[in-house]
C-alpha cells in the first residue's frame, strides 16, 4: 500500500493540481459547494503521501517535516480553512517532485559518469567469443573490443591497436594512440581500431570505479558552512517548535500558530550549501579535475600563495637527453649503457629518459647488481664490480669526485641553455656528463597569469633541480621567487614557513618525493596522468589531464562555489526572516508563506546548477599558447 | 562486521539523513551509519551475528525509503 502511494506520487500531484484548478473554476462560477468538496478532495489527495510518510517517521520515532505538515493541515481543515489546506499540501508534493527534478541535474555529472560504466563485454574462452554482463569478467580473461566500443576493464593490450578516446579518466578529448603493451582504462572508449585487452583489474578495482567512488565521496563531504547549518537546523527545528507554542499562549490564535510553524521549515537553509559544492565538483569533475570535497573548496578559495614543483608540474616532465659527454674513460654508448643499466631500477623522471635514451640507440640493459636511491640528489649502483654514482653536484662532493674545469665550465654551459646536467663517477672518478632538457608545459603562462588574476599574490617554484634550469623557468614563466637544490623534506619545511606567516598555501606537484610537500600545504595538488599513486592520495584536488589550466579552472570554480553556497544562506536565512515577521504581523497566510518558501528552495538550487555551466574556455582562447624552451 | 551498501531513490530532503541515521544506528549491531545524500546510498557496518543486511533494509523501507539495490561487502 506504502509502495503503491509512493510510486504515484507524480500522478497524485497532479491530479491535485488539476483539481485545484478546478476549484478556481468553481469559484469564478460561484458554485462555493462545489468549491470546498473540491478543496476538500485535493486536500485529502494531496495529503494521503505527506501523512503516511509523517507516519511512517514517527512509528520509527523520528521527526519529520511532512508531521508538521500533517499537523498544519489538519489544523487548517479543523478551523475551515480549505483553500489553505488544499493549497498547502499541493505545494508541498509539487515542491518535493520540482526539487527532485532539479537536485537530479545537479547531480547529472556523476550520473552521466557512472552511466559510461560498460554493461558487457566480449571475451574469449576456450576460443570462443562469448559476450557476457561486465560483473562476471574475471582478472586474465582475453577481452575484445571493437571500433565505438567501451573498455570493460583495466587491462594491457596483447593484440592490435586503435585510437582510445580517454576523457573519463583524463579529461582530454583527443584521442590517443594505443598499440600493444599500452595500458588501457576501463569506461574508455575506442574511436577506431581493434584490440585484444589482458583484463588486470576489474569491477570496483578500475580506475574508473575509484574515480567515482571518491567524487561520491567527495560530494558528500561537508563544508565547514554545511556542518555549521546542520547543527544549526538541529536546534532550529525543535525551536521552531517551541516558538510556535508560544505564539499561540501569546495570542491564542491556533492558526497563526500553526502557519509559524510550517513556515519556519528550514527547507533552503540546509538544502543552499551542499547543492552548491555538488554542483561545484560536478562541474570539475566534468572538467579532468578531481575535487576532494565541499571542505577543500572552501580552503582553495583561500588560497593566496602557490608553490609549484619544476619537473613534470611546471614543465611536461618528459625530457630528452640532448648531450652524452665522456670524461675521456669510456666512449659515448659504453658511457650510456653503464648509466641505463643503473638506472633501469630508478622510479625517477630522469633515470627514465636515460633508460629510454638507450633503448632508442638499440643498447642492452643488464640490471645492477645492487643500487640506492638517494633522495634528492641522484643513485648509486653496483654494476660488474664498479661502484657508481649518478646525479647532481652534491653527490660527486658526497663521494670526494674531482670535477675538471673544463667539465664544469661544460656542465654549466649546459644548464645555461637549460639542461639538467646529471654527473657520473665510476669508482670515485668522474666519468661523463649527460644533458637532459625539459619543456614548460604550454598552458603554464595561461594558467598563472589567470590565477593571478583571481587573486594570487605570490607564485614559487620548489624543485631539486640546479640554479641554472630553475632560473631559466622562473623567469620564462615570471614567478616571484624560486629555491633550487631541494630535498623533500626542505619543501615541506619552506611550506611550513609561508604557514607560519599567515599564507595559505596551495603545492602543486607530481613525484613521489612531493607527496609530503602536498601533504603539508593547506591544498595539494597532484598531477593525475604523470602522477604516482601516492601524490594523488595524498592531494586534495587531482588535475586528471596533466594541464595546469585545469589548475587555475579548479581555483577559480572554488572561489565561484564559496560565493555561489554564500548566496545560497543569505538567500535561505532572508527568506525565513521576511516570511517570520511576515506571518507575525499577520500579511502573509499559509499558502502564500508556502509557496514564498517552496519557491526560495527552488531558487538556491537553480543559483547552484548556474556553477555546472560555469568555465574558462573563454580564457583559453584569449591566450595565444606557445611552447616555451625550458 | 560486514558492510552493506543500499541504493536508493533519489534523496530529496536533507531531514531524511537525519531521519534514516537515527533509525537505522537504533537497530541492535549496526556499528555504524553513513547516509550518501546526493549519491543516494546509504552505507552501514553492522555485526552479522547481530543483525542481518535483510533486517537493516526493511527498517529503511518502513521508514518510507525504498530500496532499489544491495550490495553486501
Amino acid at each position: 500500500m506504502a509502495g503503491l502511494i509512493h510510486q504515484n506520487k507524480k500522478k497524485i500531484t497532479f491530479l491535485a493540481g488539476i483539481l485545484l484548478i478546478f476549484a478556481l473554476f468553481f469559484n469564478g462560477m460561484a458554485l462555493i459547494e462545489l468549491q470546498q468538496l473540491t478543496l476538500i478532495a485535493v486536500t485529502v489527495i494531496a495529503g494521503i503521501p505527506i501523512g503516511l510518510k509523517a507516519l511512517q517517521a514517527i512509528r520509527m520515532k523520528a521527526f519529520s517535516i511532512e508531521m508538521l505538515v500533517t499537523i498544519a493541515v489538519v489544523g487548517a481543515l479543523v478551523i475551515g480553512e480549505y483553500t489553505e489546506s488544499a493549497v498547502v499540501t499541493f505545494l508541498f508534493l509539487f515542491g518535493d517532485y520540482l526539487e527532485a527534478r532539479t537536485l537530479e541535474k545537479t547531480r547529472s555529472s556523476l550520473k552521466n559518469l557512472i552511466d559510461l560504466t560498460p554493461g558487457e563485454a566480449t571475451i574469449i574462452r576456450e576460443g570462443i567469443n562469448i559476450t557476457i554482463p561486465v560483473e562476471e569478467v574475471v582478472t586474465g580473461d582475453r577481452v575484445i573490443i571493437r571500433t565505438g566500443g567501451k573498455i570493460p576493464v583495466d587491462g594491457t593490450i596483447i593484440s592490435g591497436q586503435a585510437l582510445l578516446v580517454e576523457a573519463v579518466i583524463t579529461g582530454e578529448s583527443v584521442p590517443a594512440s594505443k598499440k600493444k603493451g599500452d595500458i588501457v582504462y576501463s569506461g574508455t572508449m575506442i574511436e577506431s581500431g581493434y584490440i585484444e585487452v589482458l583484463a588486470d583489474k576489474i569491477g570496483d578495482d578500475t580506475v574508473f570505479a575509484k574515480i567515482i567512488e571518491l567524487v561520491e565521496e567527495a560530494q558528500d563531504s561537508k563544508t565547514k558552512t554545511e556542518k555549521f547549518l546542520n547543527r544549526f537546523s538541529a536546534v532550529y527545528t525543535p525551536g521552531v517548535v517551541v516558538l510556535s507554542i508560544m505564539v499561540y499562549i501569546l495570542t491564542l490564535d491556533v492558526h497563526l500558530a500553526i502557519t509559524f510553524l510550517v513556515i519556519a521549515c528550514p527547507g533552503a537553509l540546509v538544502i543552499g550549501a551542499p547543492v552548491s559544492s555538488v554542483a561545484g565538483i560536478g562541474n570539475g569533475a566534468k572538467n579532468g579535475v578531481l575535487i576532494k570535497g565541499g571542505e577543500v573548496m572552501d580552503r582553495f578559495a583561500k588560497v593566496d600563495t602557490l608553490v609549484f614543483d619544476k619537473t613534470g608540474t611546471l614543465t611536461k616532465g618528459k625530457p630528452q637527453v640532448t648531450d652524452i659527454k665522456s670524461a675521456g674513460l669510456l666512449a659515448e654508448n659504453d658511457l650510456l649503457q653503464m648509466v641505463a643499466s643503473a638506472e633501469t631500477v630508478s622510479e625517477h623522471h630522469l633515470g627514465k629518459t636515460i633508460v629510454k635514451e638507450a633503448e632508442i640507440r638499440g643498447i642492452k640493459l643488464a640490471a645492477p647488481e645492487k643500487s640506492k636511491v638517494k633522495k634528492g640528489s641522484g643513485l648509486m649502483a653496483l654494476i660488474g664490480g664498479h661502484c657508481l654514482a649518478i646525479g647532481n653536484r652534491k653527490l660527486m662532493e658526497a663521494n670526494d669526485v674531482e670535477i675538471s674545469p673544463e667539465l664544469m665550465d661544460y656542465a654549466i654551459g649546459r644548464e645555461k641553455m637549460g639542461n639538467t646536467a646529471i654527473f657520473i663517477s665510476k669508482d670515485s672518478k668522474l666519468a661523463g656528463i649527460i644533458s637532459i632538457a625539459d619543456q614548460i608545459r604550454e598552458d603554464a603562462p595561461a594558467a598563472l597569469a589567470e590565477m593571478r588574476k583571481n587573486g594570487i599574490k605570490r607564485i614559487i617554484m620548489l624543485t631539486g633541480d640546479n640554479r641554472f634550469t630553475a632560473d631559466r623557468v622562473a623567469a620564462a614563466l615570471g614567478l616571484d621567487e624560486f629555491h633550487p637544490e631541494l630535498l623533500p623534506a626542505d619543501k615541506v619545511k619552506f611550506i611550513q614557513n609561508l604557514q607560519a606567516e599567515g599564507h595559505i598555501v596551495a603545492m602543486a606537484g607530481d613525484g613521489v618525493n612531493d607527496a609530503p610537500a602536498i601533504a603539508a600545504a593547506d591544498i595539494g595538488i597532484a598531477m593525475g596522468e604523470g602522477g604516482t599513486d601516492i601524490s594523488m592520495e595524498t592531494a586534495d584536488a587531482v588535475l586528471m589531464a596533466d594541464q595546469l589550466l585545469q589548475f587555475s579552472h579548479a581555483f577559480s570554480l572554488s572561489k565561484a562555489t564559496i560565493r555561489n553556497m554564500k548566496q545560497n544562506t543569505v538567500l535561505a536565512v532572508g527568506t525565513v526572516a521576511v516570511l517570520l515577521a511576515g506571518v507575525l504581523m499577520g500579511s502573509i497566510h499559509l499558502a502564500s508563506g508556502m509557496f514564498i518558501h517552496e519557491a526560495s528552495v527552488l531558487l538556491v538550487i537553480l543559483n547552484a546548477m548556474r556553477l555546472m555551466r560555469f568555465n574558462h574556455n573563454k580564457i583559453k582562447k584569449e591566450f595565444k599558447l606557445r611552447p616555451v624552451q625550458a | 562486521m560486514m558492510k552493506v551498501t543500499f541504493k536508493m531513490e533519489p534523496l530529496t530532503c536533507p531531514s531524511c539523513i537525519k531521519k534514516i541515521e537515527n533509525a537505522v544506528m537504533k537497530i541492535q549491531g549496526v556499528e555504524s551509519v553513513d547516509v550518501l545524500f546526493h549519491a543516494g546510498k546509504v552505507k552501514v557496518v553492522y555485526n552479522e551475528e547481530l543483525v542481518s543486511a535483510l533486517k537493516v533494509e526493511e527498517t529503511i523501507v518502513r521508514l518510507g525509503y525504498p530500496v532499489l539495490s544491495t550490495k553486501v561487502a
